[in-house]
């Protein structure tokens, strides 16, 4: 059973077992327009929670995508470098931006429910 | 949202009702982009015709005895040489030699003041500096509550012809007064995206008028300062205070051809001394990264062997290019065509070459 949990950099993350899948939210692309430049880390990279792990461009701004979670990176979405359009099409599905095997449980707790999430976009 | 510290063009209303994303520019709640998108407005000026809202610009008026003399005091551009009924590109220098501004000046058939039109973030500190040095020969009137549309891609003649009938007839940099939708206006065959089009001034209380009639056309769509940027970027147009500024001088910035033939010949210029038989120590340049990944402003341009030697003063995405492009300057040793760079993104040496500008070739409606 896989669960979503949100940050407030605007990544999502959903785990299942010991696999985090890790994307930018709809808000999150929204803000940045037409997504044209995608930079996903390699399998293998190890990752800390809230450290640099991929860059998103839209035609105006680069914008660095951040680890939700820490641990090793099992495989980055190379369809997105090829399309990056695709951030804007469907950011919390296909477009996800890399997997990762979980380190600690304990701090994918700690971050966002979606309710949690969406009360946080509306004060924005 | 709408910060209400912010000044608002005659088109804010406008604005607001077609749906845009609203940001600061220059002082001014300016949009960047409307509901279509940045790529999408870029792409359609291209390909049709892109209505933008420049009225934050800063237009002004210029009298005196001799106005086009005197405004020689503060440009090296051939001024007095320009023919009634045009316009053309100019650079405002300090006393140094730099450059303060980039702007148009206009002679109107018949008419003995000229017509400016400076930066927007620029154009208090602009005025008042002409003002200054003009004292006793020219006196000048800003009309920062003018509003300044600019209709620009190849559908724009077309689109004017139909609310202003013979306007079609105007070429590349003339200028003439004319009815626009029924409201009196200054129109010119110019804009700054590289495309054929128009500027239109006009009383702000005409300017929403005629941008409505003007977005009832097919072929037109509004454009916010996004496309406006990368449009312009791609046309290897420099937007000051970013390829130019009080940093530089005309030399440098690969502005030479603005100052005019007998103006370098009497080296009758601020700084001219330095810049005219000179070559520079540096130059502005047009970058294309070999990969896919823009470089943005302010990142380090290196040569081969990891030594710095310039950095990027715009850089982005050209959408009509489908790559990144960028402009910057770089050591006159590196600025030939062809010259392989590194741009340093995000710690990493990414390969590039410099290479000519236009990005993407003018289309301007000559006269020839």
């Amino acid at each position: 059973m896989s669960e979503v949990r949100y940050t407030d950099q605007h990544e999502w993350v959903r785990v299942d077992g010991d696999t985090a899948t890790v994307g930018i939210t709809k808000f999150a692309a929204e803000q940045l327009g037409d997504v044209v430049f995608v930079e996903v880390p390699e399998a293998g990279r190890k990752v800390n929670a809230g450290g640099e792990a991929a860059v998103v461009e839209s035609v105006k701004a680069a914008s660095e995508v951040y680890a939700p979670v820490g641990g090793e990176v099992t495989e980055g979405n190379a369809a997105l470098a090829d399309d990056p359009a695709k951030v804007n099409a469907d950011p919390e599905g296909d477009a996800w931006f890399f997997k990762m095997k979980l380190a600690d449980s304990g701090e994918f707790a700690k971050l966002m429910t979606r309710a949690q999430y969406d009360e946080f976009v509306k004060g924005l | 949202m709408t910060d209400t510290t912010l000044r608002k063009t005659p088109l804010h209303a406008l604005h607001m009702e077609l749906g845009a994303k609203m940001v600061e520019f220059a002082g001014y709640d300016m949009p960047v982009q409307y509901p279509t998108g940045v790529l999408k407005e870029h792409l359609h000026t291209r390909e049709k015709a892109g209505l933008f809202d420049v009225s934050h610009m800063g237009q002004a008026f210029l009298a005196g005895a001799d106005p086009a003399k005197a405004l020689e005091r503060v440009t090296p551009a051939d001024v007095i040489g320009l023919k009634s009924g045009m316009q053309r590109y100019g650079l405002l220098l300090n006393d140094a030699g730099t450059i303060k501004d980039d702007f148009m000046f206009t002679k109107l058939d018949g008419e003995a003041d000229m017509y400016i039109v400076v930066n927007a973030g620029t154009k208090e500190g602009d005025y008042a500096y002409i003002a200054d040095k003009l004292k006793g020969e020219a006196t000048v009137t800003t009309r920062f509550d003018r509003a300044l549309l600019a209709l620009q891609g190849p559908m724009a003649g077309r689109v004017l012809e139909r609310l202003s009938p013979g306007i079609d007839k105007l070429t590349f940099m003339h200028v003439v007064r004319a009815d626009v939708a029924g409201c009196p206006a200054i129109v010119s065959r110019s804009g700054y995206t590289g495309e054929d089009g128009f500027e239109i001034s006009l009383e702000g209380k005409d300017g929403e008028r005629v941008a409505r009639a003007l977005l009832a056309e097919s072929e037109v769509l509004p454009i916010g300062l996004g496309a406006r940027d990368s449009l312009r970027l791609e046309a290897g147009l420099c937007l000051y205070g970013h390829d130019i500024d009080e940093c530089v001088n005309p030399a440098e910035a690969t502005l030479m051809w603005s100052i005019g033939k007998r103006r370098k010949t009497d080296k009758d210029f601020a700084g001219a001394d330095k810049i005219v038989g000179h070559p520079p120590a540096k130059k502005r340049v047009g970058i294309l990264p070999i990969g896919k990944a823009p470089a943005r402003e302010h990142t380090q341009i290196a040569d081969k062997s990891g030594r710095v030697i310039g950095e990027i003063t715009s850089g982005g995405f050209g959408p009509s290019l489908n790559a990144p492009i960028a402009m910057g300057y770089v050591e006159t040793a590196f600025a030939a065509d062809g010259t392989e760079i590194d741009l340093i993104v995000r710690g990493k040496p990414m390969p590039a070459r410099v290479a000519p500008m236009p990005f993407v070739a003018h289309r301007y409606k000559r006269a020839s």
